[in-house]
């Protein structure tokens, strides 16, 4: 059962998915089956499972081990997610009623405010919210430097995390356009100024995001696009390799948790 | 790194582990209570501190308040920070690309195995120090006002001039007398004696980068601005 996703069993964990490489024999094809039923979902999640491996995954992120000692520091990774979550959510009910013109973009904010039910309440979730979400990654990614956790074998997620962290400003840079209101405008006449004093690339890279002589019609569209299909889509599939990795190398201990038999430890790795 | 160190963190972090508990429902329930807390917080700010709109836009006036949002405070107070325009370039991208650059490679370069913070004392003091540095500048960031007051004393005949360069944001980044910020902008107080009335014209027109472009005032309201500015000479 080819499955690139799937962990390698462990001695003495049992295995979900049958014996693992020779595993097409009726067996533990029993085996998964009686899973299945005792997973509760009968013949659809065993279908689903039989045809994607799933259950076997699922029950072994869920179900492995976090290392003692992890406190409510390390709950500011999911945290974050949450946040975007809710990002996400309250971003699918403002963009049906959001107008990305520059004509009819600030009207058809004041129609959700004012006219549609619920509606300020959701544009505050969310203006507010990029505020939560922006505290929670700064206070995950200093959990993540105090501890000590982005050492080997973690790098790759630094890295990743550091990525998400820019894309994050990104959406709060793209998303304070678009209630083009004064403020909001002349921010971004600023900010646009801004990039244009980069080396190289900066007045390139300035022109794009206007996308004309002056910041309007076409650079509402352009932050539009940015804002709700390229950086969320790349912040989605940048979350997903980085929770891949978490499950993957594991929640780190806290730093001052000692394993109580390293003198053996050092011996094993000596000899090896 | 070496490779002992690599094989001696993996053994014990796998001796830590299956010390553990599991993820589910442990750590699922703290982080589900963590989520709770904030889909609250952000339901209570949403309440409470709302999403007012502000007035429209409108490219043409000149009222406007060039205020990014609070999490970039510091990097526009870095801009105000740094003077010199040859440097501006250092301010707006230099430092910040350089910044992004040391965070992005921090794991090549700290290659120390060592985790306990307080066994690391560069890397947590460094940590504590950008920490200060960065509440210290969205601080000041969010401490500078866009004043629409002028309290400098002037003739009659450059009243209007004086309205005008007070309503049109010009404060957000220049210093008229006792008034407005001290940067990003050159201070203004004196900017007569400096510039002729046409080259201060000109400077609105054809703004130097960071600066919004002014040509869009009404003929008459351009006048006496121009004509306040010109004023101005440090008297």
């Amino acid at each position: 059962m080819p499955n690139p996703l799937k962990r390698p069993s462990r001695p003495g964990e049992r295995s979900a998915n049958g014996a693992g490489a020779n595993g097409s024999n009726g067996a533990s094809r029993g085996a998964q089956g009686v899973e299945a039923a005792k997973e509760g979902g009968g013949g659809l999640v065993g279908w689903v499972d039989e045809r994607s491996g799933a259950t076997g995954f699922l029950t072994g992120m869920m179900f492995r081990k976090v290392p003692k000692g992890t406190n409510w520091f390390y709950t500011l990774g999911s945290a974050t997610l949450f946040a975007f979550t809710a990002q996400a959510i309250t971003g699918v009910f403002l963009a049906m009623y959001y107008t990305p013109s520059p004509t009819e973009a600030y009207e058809s904010i004041t129609h959700l405010t004012n006219d549609v039910w619920m509606g300020e309440f959701v544009r505050g979730m969310h203006k507010w919210g990029a505020t939560v979400m922006i505290c929670l990654i700064f206070l995950h990614m200093g959990r993540t430097f105090f501890f000590g956790a982005y050492k080997y074998p973690r790098e790759l997620n630094w890295v990743i995390g550091v990525v998400l962290l820019i894309l994050t400003l990104v959406m709060g840079l793209t998303g304070y356009l678009l209630p083009f209101d004064q403020r909001s405008y002349w921010a971004t006449v600023v900010a646009n100024n801004i990039t244009a004093t980069g080396p190289v690339v900066g007045p390139y890279l300035a022109d794009f995001l206007r996308a004309g002589p002056e910041v309007g019609a076409t650079t509402i569209q352009r932050f539009y696009a940015i804002h709700m299909l390229l950086v969320p889509g790349l912040i989605a599939a940048l979350i997903g390799a980085h929770m891949y990795l978490v499950v993957k190398l594991g929640t780190t201990a806290p730093p001052w948790l000692k394993a109580e038999r390293p003198k053996n430890a050092r011996k094993k790795t000596e000899v090896g | 790194m070496k490779q002992s160190d690599k094989e001696q963190y993996l053994i014990e972090y796998e001796v830590l582990k299956k010390k553990g508990k599991p993820f589910f429902p442990y750590a699922v329930a703290k982080d589900s209570a963590m989520a709770l807390v904030v889909v609250l917080v952000i339901v209570v700010m949403s309440l409470v501190l709302g999403a007012e709109q502000g007035p429209k836009v409108d490219p043409t006036t000149t009222t406007y308040v060039p205020r990014p949002e609070w999490y970039f405070f510091f990097l526009f107070e870095l801009l105000r920070v740094i003077k010199p325009p040859e440097l501006v370039p250092l301010a707006t991208i230099g430092i910040p690309t350089i910044c992004m650059v040391l965070l992005l490679l921090l794991p090549f370069y700290d290659r120390n195995p060592e985790r306990r913070p307080q066994r690391r004392p560069i890397a947590t003091t460094a940590g504590i120090l950008t920490i200060i540095a960065m509440a210290y500048l969205t601080f000041l960031g969010a401490a500078a006002g866009t004043p629409t007051e002028i309290d400098l004393e002037v003739a009659a005949e450059y009243e209007p001039g004086k309205q005008v360069a007070a309503q049109s944001g010009c404060l957000a980044c220049h210093k008229i007398g006792e008034n407005g910020n001290d940067g990003p902008g050159p201070e203004l107080t004196e900017i007569g004696a400096r510039l002729p009335r046409e080259a201060i014209a000109r400077s609105l027109r054809n703004p130097p980068q960071g600066m919004p472009n002014f040509s869009g005032l009404p003929a008459e309201k351009f006048d006496d601005l121009t004509l306040f500015l010109a004023s101005l000479d440090g008297e």
